[in-house]
């Protein structure tokens, strides 16, 4: 039996979650279609998106069903852009921060390379926590040319979590748009979105117990945007294509149970995640704990291993049976020095010797015994391998 | 035993793999990563561009049912293959990077590594055969397949990096061989094209890779007595035993083809002359490794072989060590070799011993190359 640790790549299906899932897939009709059978399949969407509403604590029409959270954020952060910039020319300015996940760092990268944004990171300590500070000053000597802020609630390789409602109680002085990618966070931390002040927010299923493949943006009611995918006019004319009412179901589903149990799971979960910070302490002094100090997510430990290389230790782990991950792959496969611990001040050689170790609703103190018990050889192994081939 | 295959998503490393299992070993695939593309300022160099590559090699491991796992040595490559390479070419010389590569990252970085994570010995898809001496010593000889035969890349390989080594497509009498056994076991690489140039030159033109990073500088095209003939545009660019590119308007007195004699990057000339001006007859370098167990009375001249290119013919020669130096007394002389080029001394189909050239001596007259700096002798 494999010990599974890498719950923030994608998370095991509930099984309730499939079994709803495989049911609604024997459905036939098209949500849009205006026979009995499509709006026998509309119905089944539209309970999915008012459920998930209530989970989100937000109205249902601010609920926008995508692929997941990588095109949820491309349509927060280009659609907002665009909207704002074409509402006033001088807003050019996209504020975030260096240890965003690819999915936000990306699109505004793009944006600066072909639409003329100007990007601004929110500096960021040894911890992984933003420099507020920072930004409430910039806000107010630049807030005219501010076009959105997007910082995510939860980071998804450490695992710091943002106070998301200090971030927009300073934006919305100045009337500026938030999106948070909540992709991490969502169903690990109490996230209302009426009461957090954003703009939009990025969340998606396969994280928390749903299927892969489905996600949403929030959009609170008073936010516009330029639509990025153009075609039937679906979702509000936001996000075009035939929605996908049986994951939509499944996604509602595991998002219902991931918020009704979150208080008992983060419980659960945080005295795993204290066992084994505590005696990965006692294992090697070489191997250090991330983000110490900062308010972290109970499922997520981030350990850096000095002198070591991520890819040995992922390795030897998984000859061992137990999956694991360094918190940062390229498409190729390759591990790569986490562009993440580098924005948190760390050299290349420390953002190499990563291990993330994640938790998810399947996890028991057994996982984390059979890690602790394969982690002493494998470090030392990785120890002597070094970071010779780097 | 425990097997690392590089994998590089080729058909003949795959094979190899595949002949690993089956031979009974615990097998692990690994691709290499050793290039990468650049990064942006904030998320760091990421990718890489072997992708293809690395799929490829996923699939055929998920077929031949082996982990599969990608390690990066980009650094490295970077710093020990593509840095070397450049400043080779920079020094006038011609450097063979696939050799540089399993000296220092294959059977060097890579195996070390292997050794590390417990593994007893790293496989690949050479064309090559390891055999056992009387005695027991490992010895690496010719593949089977002479037409695709590669143990002269392997030539650097000492003796301890033998004992871990394994190279199962050896004694394969063909490549056709190879892609039926691997469209047998059904592996989507069977027919996937050789790949011929230098991998981390993607485009195929090293002239103008080279050019964009040592930049060029305009310098004169003479003839062995000096006299300027032409001009050119970097003196990098150019191979000893060049014929082509040399634009040069005015014909040879003799009406026949001018090749490059010697690149002097110092004074940037590119001496020109007839083809018997390129003819050698001794070779000689200081870098040498045996390849295996050293000959006995190594000091004497012996009878071998050497050869001079990946896929060059061997030329009968006396070898022997003189002052520290492996110098090999050619029966024949051979047109066209650079200071920077290895030589591989082999006994029969057995590697004996390799070099990097640094002296060469002319065939006809003094015309010879002292080092790579030397200009040509005879101005």
């Amino acid at each position: 039996m494999r010990v599974y640790l890498d719950n923030a790549a994608t998370t095991p299906i509930r099984p309730e979650v499939l079994e709803c899932y495989i049911d609604t897939l024997k459905l036939i009709g098209n949500p849009s279609s205006v026979h009995s059978s499509g709006q026998q399949v509309r119905q089944v969407l539209e309970e999915a998106r008012e459920s998930l509403a209530k989970s989100l604590d937000c109205d249902r029409s601010e609920v926008l069903f995508t692929s997941g959270g990588t095109e949820s954020d491309n349509l927060a952060i280009k659609g907002i852009y665009w909207q704002r910039r074409d509402e006033d020319a001088n807003r050019n300015v996209v504020i975030s921060a260096g240890t965003e996940h690819h999915g936000v760092i990306d699109p505004i990268e793009w944006l600066e390379a072909h639409e003329v944004a100007e990007v601004q990171l929110v500096p960021v300590n040894f911890d992984g926590e933003l420099d507020l500070s920072w930004l409430a000053k910039y806000l107010e000597e630049n807030h005219s040319k501010v076009a959105l802020i997007s910082l995510m609630w939860a980071n998804n390789e450490t695992g710091v979590v943002t106070d998301i409602k200090a971030v927009t109680t300073l934006a919305n002085a100045f009337g500026i748009p938030v999106h948070t990618d909540a992709v991490a966070a969502f169903g690990h931390v109490q996230t209302s979105f009426k009461e957090s002040g954003l703009a939009a927010m990025s969340i998606s299923a396969h994280k928390l117990g749903g299927p892969v493949g489905i996600g949403a943006l929030i959009v609170s009611r008073a936010t516009k945007l330029v639509s990025i995918i153009h075609g039937g006019g679906q979702e509000r004319g936001m996000r075009s294509g035939t929605m996908n009412a049986p994951a939509a179901k499944a996604f509602a589903m595991a998002a219902e149970i991931a918020v009704r149990t979150l208080d008992e799971e983060r419980a659960r979960l945080a005295g795993i995640k204290n066992t084994l910070v505590e005696k990965a302490k006692t294992i090697n002094s070489s191997l250090g704990h991330t983000a110490e100090k900062a308010d972290t997510l109970p499922n997520i430990v981030h350990f850096t291993l000095a002198g070591g290389s991520g890819d040995s230790l992922l390795f030897l782990l998984d000859q061992d049976g137990i999956s694991v991950s360094t918190g940062s792959a390229c498409q190729a496969g390759v591990n790569r020095p986490s562009h993440v611990l580098i924005a948190m001040g760390r050299t290349e050689d420390e953002a190499k010797g990563c291990l993330r170790i994640t938790l998810g609703h399947e996890s028991t103190e057994s996982d984390i015994e059979a890690l602790l018990a394969s982690l002493p050889k494998a470090i030392d192994a990785t120890l002597k391998a070094g970071l010779s081939s780097q | 035993m425990k097997v690392l295959a590089a994998m590089s998503g080729g058909v003949d490393s795959a094979v190899a793999a595949a002949r690993a299992v089956e031979a009974g070993h615990e097998v692990v695939g690994v691709h290499l990563a050793l290039s990468r593309m650049p990064g942006t300022l904030r998320t760091g160099s990421r990718g890489c561009c072997t992708i293809e590559d690395s799929m490829d090699a996923q699939r055929a491991a998920n077929l031949i049912g082996i982990p599969y796992y990608v390690w990066d040595f980009s650094e490295k490559f970077k710093a020990e293959v593509v840095d070397d390479f450049i400043s080779e070419y920079q020094s006038g010389r011609t450097p063979n990077p696939c050799m540089r590569c399993n000296e220092r990252i294959k059977f060097a970085a890579l195996l070390e590594k292997a050794l590390a994570l417990g593994f007893d010995a790293v496989c690949t898809g050479h064309y090559a055969s390891l055999l056992t001496d009387e005695e027991g010593n490992l010895e690496l000889h010719r593949s089977m397949a002479l037409a695709k035969d590669q143990s002269y890349v392997l030539g650097v390989l000492t003796a301890d990096q033998l004992k871990h080594s394994m190279f199962p497509i050896g004694h394969t009498a063909s490549k056709d061989e190879i892609r039926a056994e691997a469209a047998a076991r059904g592996l989507s690489v069977a027919a996937k094209p050789d790949s011929y140039d230098i991998c981390f030159i993607p485009e195929g033109d090293t002239q103008d890779w080279l050019a964009e990073r040592l930049g060029s500088t305009a310098g004169d095209i003479v003839d062995m007595d000096g006299n300027v003939l032409g001009n050119h545009q970097g003196a990098h660019g150019f191979t000893v035993g060049q014929r082509k590119g040399l634009q040069l308007g005015k014909p040879a007195a003799d009406g026949k083809p001018r090749y490059v004699l010697a690149v002097d990057v110092n004074s940037n000339k590119v001496v020109v002359g007839p083809q018997q001006a390129l003819a050698v007859i001794e070779l000689s370098g200081d870098r040498f490794t045996w390849c295996g167990k050293p000959k006995d009375n190594a000091e004497e001249f012996f009878d071998a072989h050497v050869q001079v290119r990946a896929h060059g013919e061997q030329v009968p020669a006396k070898v022997a060590v003189v002052d520290g130096a492996l110098v090999m007394r050619l029966e024949d002389p051979i047109l066209g070799v650079a200071p920077g080029q290895t030589a591989v001394v082999y006994l029969g189909t057995r590697v004996l011993a390799q070099t990097t050239i640094d002296r060469t001596v002319s065939a006809v007259d003094a015309f010879s190359t002292g080092s790579a700096s030397a200009g040509p002798v005879g101005q």
